[in-house]
């Protein structure tokens, strides 16, 4: 792959200092002067700048890949730094297409980042796909997985996978000539709700590290051309019992994009994984909300409410309400009988996501005087009660 | 006949906590119904409510996807390993 693309466009030659930089490489008879002229010449896509991206961003400019394109929409947040180590102290706030840059570039101004303050989308994938050698998918989400996968089999450029949850991360390539894609694993993706995301079910801050590094390595083995790299192979990591095994995957002949490739265009992502379009367009039943202001006046006033915190039993410690009884979402079902239908239930979570699913449940059950705490207890603390600890 | 199922962790707390466990069947879906029978949290995880394979979890049955080898139609022999992935999104 690199020498098809290499093959097109000139090495650049390398600086008198770019030797020196570069000089563990050059002594690697599988790197040497051509490959490190290799990364340098190579144009890689990175499509985040988050847990996994940090480590890639920061490995691949260490490694002298010479142009990174960075599509990252996002903000840096507090809560990014326990794993997302592109990003300091100082960048909370700031997009993180400009914190990203400027660590790239302290760590090695001979790399062009071109960052793209977008959402990588089906309007601008292909084209963004198509300027590049490969793309690294660092997204946090299906729809966008989707969305890089078909757009790398489309234009014909490998796509280097990971992904991570809690303790358990997965990484591959795919979109080869010759191998799989990521919808031959999957297919389809599971209905919203049914994984949680990282910001509701949590990670392992240093797993990112580790995937996103197997995914660096596969990058650079690709550029080079050497090894064997994770094509038709999943790599399975598991932080907890710290095992690492492969599995196989195969070429699905059915596949719709690379296989029996009636996938001609991009599609509606949102739409593929089921995303609510916006409130009210989707299958899920509107839930009304309350306005942390008002659930506090309400309390105040001795409203005997019942207020349920449909947290996991462990976030307790972390933070809590007063007066409020626990229904994990996990087992919320089993809970419902617990409920008065003559009371107003109001339900609440960390950021209102879990509580709005629970507050569906009690509709489906029959329940009208039921609310779901706008914001959780993230708006709580913004809006009534700032000792009340985000997180 | 017993088959070693490796779950993932996140499942496994829907499984007594434990991510490696015996079941026994003739197919893939056999032994996946022998431990959803024991762990009932476990099913709707596993498979849809008409007991068919979901696309977004996929079965190895000694590291070979269990899809190309007829799904929960494949085979399996006392001492294989059965994995289960289900798809995760995070990054």
């Amino acid at each position: 792959m690199a020498a098809e693309n290499g093959s097109a466009r000139p090495l650049p030659e390398l600086s008198g200092d770019e030797y020196l930089r570069y000089g563990r490489h050059l002594l690697l008879p599988e790197v040497g002067l051509e490959g490190q002229r290799r990364l340098k010449g190579a144009r890689v896509l990175m499509v985040g700048a988050g847990g996994l991206g940090s480590p890639i961003g920061l490995y691949l400019a260490a490694a002298g890949v010479g142009h990174i394109g960075l599509v990252e929409f996002d903000a840096v947040d507090e809560s990014n730094l326990q794993r997302q180590v592109l990003h300091g102290t100082k960048d909370v706030g700031r997009p993180k297409l400009d914190s990203a840059r400027d660590r790239l570039r302290d760590l090695n101004p001979k790399v062009h980042v071109e960052g793209y303050a977008a959402r990588l989308d089906r309007t601008n994938a292909l084209e963004l796909v198509k300027a590049h050698d490969l793309v690294v998918d660092g997204t946090d989400n299906f729809a966008t997985r989707y969305l890089t996968n078909d757009a790398c089999v489309l234009a014909g450029r490998p796509n280097v996978y990971g992904s991570i949850f809690r303790f358990e991360g997965q990484a591959s390539v795919f979109a080869t000539a010759e191998g799989p894609c990521y919808r031959c694993l999957y297919p389809e993706p599971p209905p919203p709700g049914l994984v949680p995301s990282c910001a509701e079910g949590g990670v392992l801050g240093v797993l990112p590290g580790l995937v996103g590094l197997v995914q660096a390595t596969e990058v650079v083995k690709l550029l080079l051309g050497v090894g064997e790299p994770l094509v038709g192979r999943l790599l399975l990591v598991d932080a907890l019992g710290m095992r690492f095994r492969t599995v196989k995957v195969r070429k699905d002949p059915r596949c719709p994009a690379c296989g029996t490739r009636e996938l001609r265009e991009l599609v509606d992502y949102d739409q593929f994984c089921g995303v609510p379009q916006a409130a009210g367009a989707g299958d899920e039943a509107p839930v009304a909300e309350i306005l942390p202001a008002e659930l506090e006046a309400r309390l105040r006033a001795g409203d005997p409410l019942d207020l349920v915190d449909v947290r996991e039993p462990h976030e307790l410690e972390i933070a809590r309400l007063p007066g409020a009884r626990l229904a994990p979402l996990s087992a919320f079902d089993a809970a419902i009988p617990t409920f008065d239908a003559g009371r107003d239930v109001v339900l609440f979570c960390k950021g209102g996501v879990r509580s709005a699913k629970a507050a569906r449940k009690l509709q489906k059950a029959g329940f009208t005087r039921v609310w779901s705490l706008a914001g959780g207890i993230t708006r709580w603390s913004d809006d009534v009660d700032p000792t009340v600890p985000k997180y | 006949m017993p088959v070693t199922v490796n779950l993932p962790a996140v499942l496994s707390r829907l499984a007594g906590g434990k991510t490696a466990h015996e079941a026994s069947g003739a197919t893939l879906g056999e032994v996946v119904a022998d431990l959803v029978a024991r762990f009932p949290d476990l099913a709707p995880r596993l498979r849809d409510a008409a007991g068919n394979p979901y696309p977004f979890v996929t079965f190895y049955v000694n590291d070979e996807d269990a899809r190309f080898a007829g799904g929960f139609g494949a085979a399996v022999r006392d001492g294989d390993e059965v994995i289960v992935v289900p798809a995760i999104a995070g990054g």
